[in-house]
């Protein structure tokens, strides 16, 4: 069983799929106040130290010189943040963000497993538990929300496609995918829905499917671009887009996640690294740009399912290592800092001689924002997160 | 045995315009007892592929002028075959054991030998001994290239000690992990990085006249190493031999039994399925031909609708039961059969050799069911339905799903009002969704 699923997202259009990226939305709609979540699943295995260096720590050099980019205030340097770490130069929208007190940065996190295969960890992250289940810890948490059902049919909304196993479970999640060009007509598609009714997979997945385009629709259409405009966002930044679109709706969900691939930089991590975090970088921005005066209310967090090896490996890339970096990001954060603890790159700091050790649960992180911003009862933290009790990080948000 | 839940089952979907087929467990040994049938035209070897690749980079040409039509044409005759084979169940095997050893376009630089190494490394292998497949593919470019194997160096060989380069563990651990003997194994992170040493010097020589393969000694991490517990000796002979240890050890053998009766049974595979196909390749020395029919015999094999059709699955099986498909599919002809079969992949979530990650695309059932997927599923065959002007549906029905065929399905389908509608009601319905 260790091969379970990946979660292959797709199910876009065809011009989409290609784009390494994907998007689900869940969470019932209850006022325009609610506050938002958005999860960002980085499949692939970031590099924490690339992402968010060390700079300052006197042991890095020994271990990686050839992929240290120069420091803050160099042509092409990182980007300070506080004297000790610098960002990716790729991430400068983020930077402005940290700038602004709404960016936060914690490192030396890792999952509660030491997996390094990408597959296990990737569902451990996403189950939020020692074993494998059936659900994610995003979905239970949904179905732990206050206020939860206060619509007719409890319905979270649904944009994207495959829906990851992080909001996998109990509560309705629907999915969103651009539609194509020509449908059939309404009435064949309710025949259509009869003729599955009775199925378990196919009966509610059509039901829920109709249901979700015509919500979708709606909104979607209201902010096409122009026709002729000529301009084509990227997949990654389009579905940020059309996550805040949806989020921002009066009735639309309160819950998204998405992800975005291509971090698993084996060889020449250099270069192959900015696409990706260039990525996330403008995928953000358009995420806050469609949620307006929402993005107070927001916190995203961007996860990755384990960090890669402190020293270069022989093709100027990592392998796959235990603790990395996270994001949280959001008007909502606490932020303008870098959170966590630093364990330090001496040859016996590191774990298993080879891996930046971890020091910061990322549970605990999840757990916090759960309790403290989407106002999770502590009661339920222990059903969204089994196993060894978490505690929550305080103060990783703004509290009204 | 259920007839045509085993030829949807094991197969690519039933064919509109077949004669009607006598389904039995003759018939599907047959496609594996027998030669394969297989032609591919318009294509040539690996060889060819990289020194596309090569020339391409020596000119410093701008968007792939050379391997391009080396893709388009694989992709061409590759899909005309799906489309169009009367040995499906031993194509599902190909495009299972390319699943298996996925390579895939997103990485790695393989557009041109991505098509010749399933041809090369993979299918001559699916009836035959599961190791020779094993040591087929690892030492195949595209695989070389795909998981970053062909730049990884020793670091004490004289080549690491001059470039001051090393290991790159990649494929050694998603060969352990993935392709042989799974987490369950019980491997160690020394025993990745044991494999990664044996595995140094295994690269490609795009020098050659003939480019491919090429053990270079001087990459090649000096001594003896350990792995599993095992000693192997220094050279590329010590990686052989690592990879028959590997290749016929019981826990590969029990995790490719779970592979396939997860494939051809059940979402979740009964143990006793999977005790009884390890067993057939531990007593057949890791027969595949064997393991395969071994399949047909597990007692779930004819329950219809065991398993949920991936978009692969589903797109091939609506342009098999309409018949499409016929002269050779041209390579930039974006209304050939292969191009519209190339679109529907990418168009209904699963495009074609471009898994997202090594252990390749999923089988099951709560993968491919997002009501996005279904309504993309009806989307598209309501369109290619409209292509449709002859015939009468319910045929195409019975054809496709024979037994199989729900009454209410035909119904709705009588009470359709149009060809187009019927043939979208027959392809949104749950048993066509499965085989």
């Amino acid at each position: 069983m260790m091969i379970r699923r990946r979660s292959a997202l797709l199910g876009l259009a065809a011009s989409w799929t290609l784009g390494r990226s994907s998007l689900a939305l869940a969470g019932s709609g209850g006022g325009p106040d609610d506050p938002r979540f958005v999860a960002i699943v980085l499949r692939g295995a970031l590099d924490g130290l690339a992402a968010v260096t060390p700079y300052g720590d006197p042991d890095i050099a020994a271990h990686r010189s050839g992929l240290l980019l120069p420091q803050p205030g160099q042509e092409g340097g990182l980007l300070d943040l506080g004297g000790f770490y610098g960002l990716h130069p790729a991430l400068a929208g983020l930077h402005a963000l940290y700038g602004a007190g709404q960016m936060l940065p914690i490192h030396a996190v890792a999952g509660h497993y030491r997996s390094r295969s990408h597959f296990e960890a990737q569902d451990y992250l996403e189950c939020g538990a020692d074993q494998r289940m059936d659900s994610g810890w995003l979905n239970r948490a949904v179905a732990a929300l206050p206020g939860r059902g206060r619509r007719p049919d409890g319905y979270g909304l649904a944009l994207g496609l495959s829906v990851p196993l992080l909001l996998r479970g109990s509560a309705p999640v629907g999915t969103f995918a651009p539609a194509g060009s020509q449908h059939p007509d309404p009435a064949l598609y309710s025949r259509i829905a009869a003729l599955n009714a009775s199925d378990p997979v196919t009966g509610p997945a059509f039901r829920d499917g109709l249901k979700a385009r015509g919500f979708s629709d709606s909104v979607m259409d209201a902010a096409a671009p122009a026709p002729g405009s000529g301009h084509r966002p990227e997949p990654f930044s389009a579905l940020c887009a059309a996550a805040g679109r949806m989020l921002t709706a009066p009735d639309g969900p309160r819950v998204a996640a998405l992800e975005i691939g291509g971090w698993d930089t084996h060889e020449a991590q250099v270069g192959r690294l900015k696409g990706p975090l260039g990525q996330l970088d403008r995928g953000v921005q358009a995420l806050r740009g469609a949620l307006g005066a929402d993005w107070n209310r927001t916190v995203v967090l961007a996860m990755t399912e384990f960090g890669r090896t402190v020293r270069m490996n022989g093709t100027g890339g990592t392998d796959h290592g235990t603790a990395t970096v996270a994001f949280l990001m959001g008007g909502a954060v606490a932020g303008g800092r870098v959170g966590g603890t630093w364990p330090g790159l001496r040859q016996d700091q590191l774990f298993e001689n080879r891996d930046l050790a971890p020091t910061t649960d990322l549970r605990a992180v999840a757990a916090g924002v759960l309790h403290d911003h989407l106002g999770v009862a502590r009661g339920a933290l222990a059903r969204i997160f089994p196993g060894p009790q978490v505690q929550p990080i305080h103060g990783l948000v703004r509290v009204a | 045995m259920q007839p045509f839940g085993v030829v949807n089952r094991f197969g690519w979907g039933a064919r509109g315009d077949a004669p009607p087929q006598e389904v039995s467990r003759d018939w599907l040994a047959g496609q594996i007892q027998g030669p394969d049938a297989a032609r591919f035209i318009g294509v040539g070897d690996t060889a060819d592929g990289l020194i596309a690749l090569r020339t391409q980079r020596k000119e410093k040409m701008k968007g792939d002028p050379l391997v391009k039509p080396i893709l388009h044409a694989e992709i061409a005759t590759q899909l005309d075959n799906l489309l169009l084979t009367e040995q499906p169940f031993r194509e599902r095997l190909v495009w299972f054991w390319f699943n298996h050893f996925t390579i895939s376009l997103r990485q790695g630089n393989t557009h041109g030998v991505i098509g010749a190494y399933m041809r090369e490394a993979i299918r001559p292998h699916v009836t035959g001994c599961f190791a020779d497949m094993l040591l087929a593919v690892m030492r195949h470019p595209a695989m070389l290239m795909y998981l970053d194997n062909a730049g990884s160096i020793g670091p004490d060989s004289p080549a690491g000690r001059k470039s001051h380069r090393g290991l790159n563990e990649n494929l050694a651990r998603e060969c352990l992990e993935l392709h042989t003997l799974s987490p369950a194994g019980g491997y160690s992170q020394a025993d990745v990085t044991s494999f990664a040493a044996i595995l140094t010097g295994w690269s490609i020589d795009m020098q050659a006249d003939r480019p491919g393969f090429v053990f270079h000694a001087r990459a090649h991490e000096p001594g003896r190493k350990t792995l599993m517990g095992q000693v192997f000796p220094e050279g590329e002979e010590g990686g052989v031999e690592a990879l028959h240890f590997l290749g016929a050890h019981p826990a590969t053998y029990r995790h490719i039994a779970t592979q396939l009766v997860g494939h051809f049974i059940s979402d979740t595979p009964a143990p006793r399925d999977v005790a009884r196909i390890a067993a057939v390749l531990q007593e057949s020395d890791g027969n595949l031909g064997a393991a395969s029919l071994a399949l047909v015999d597990l007692p779930d094999a004819g329950r219809p609708g065991g398993k949920f059709r991936a978009p692969m699955d589903y797109a091939t099986a609506v342009m098999r039961a309409l018949s499409m498909g016929g002269p050779p599919s041209g390579p930039e002809d974006s209304h050939a059969p292969a191009h519209i079969l190339l679109g529907a992949f990418a168009g209904l979530g699963q495009p074609l050799w471009t898994a997202p990650l090594p252990n390749g695309w999923s089988d099951r059932a709560a993968d491919w069911s997002a009501p996005a997927d279904l309504l993309a599923r009806t989307d598209w065959a309501w369109r290619i339905a409209a292509h449709v002007r002859s015939g009468d549906p319910l045929d195409v029905a019975h054809a496709a799903l024979g037994p199989a065929l729900r009454r209410q399905t035909v119904l709705a389908m009588r009470q359709a009002g149009s060809r187009q509608d019927a043939l979208a009601l027959l392809f949104s319905s749950p048993e066509f969704q499965r085989r």
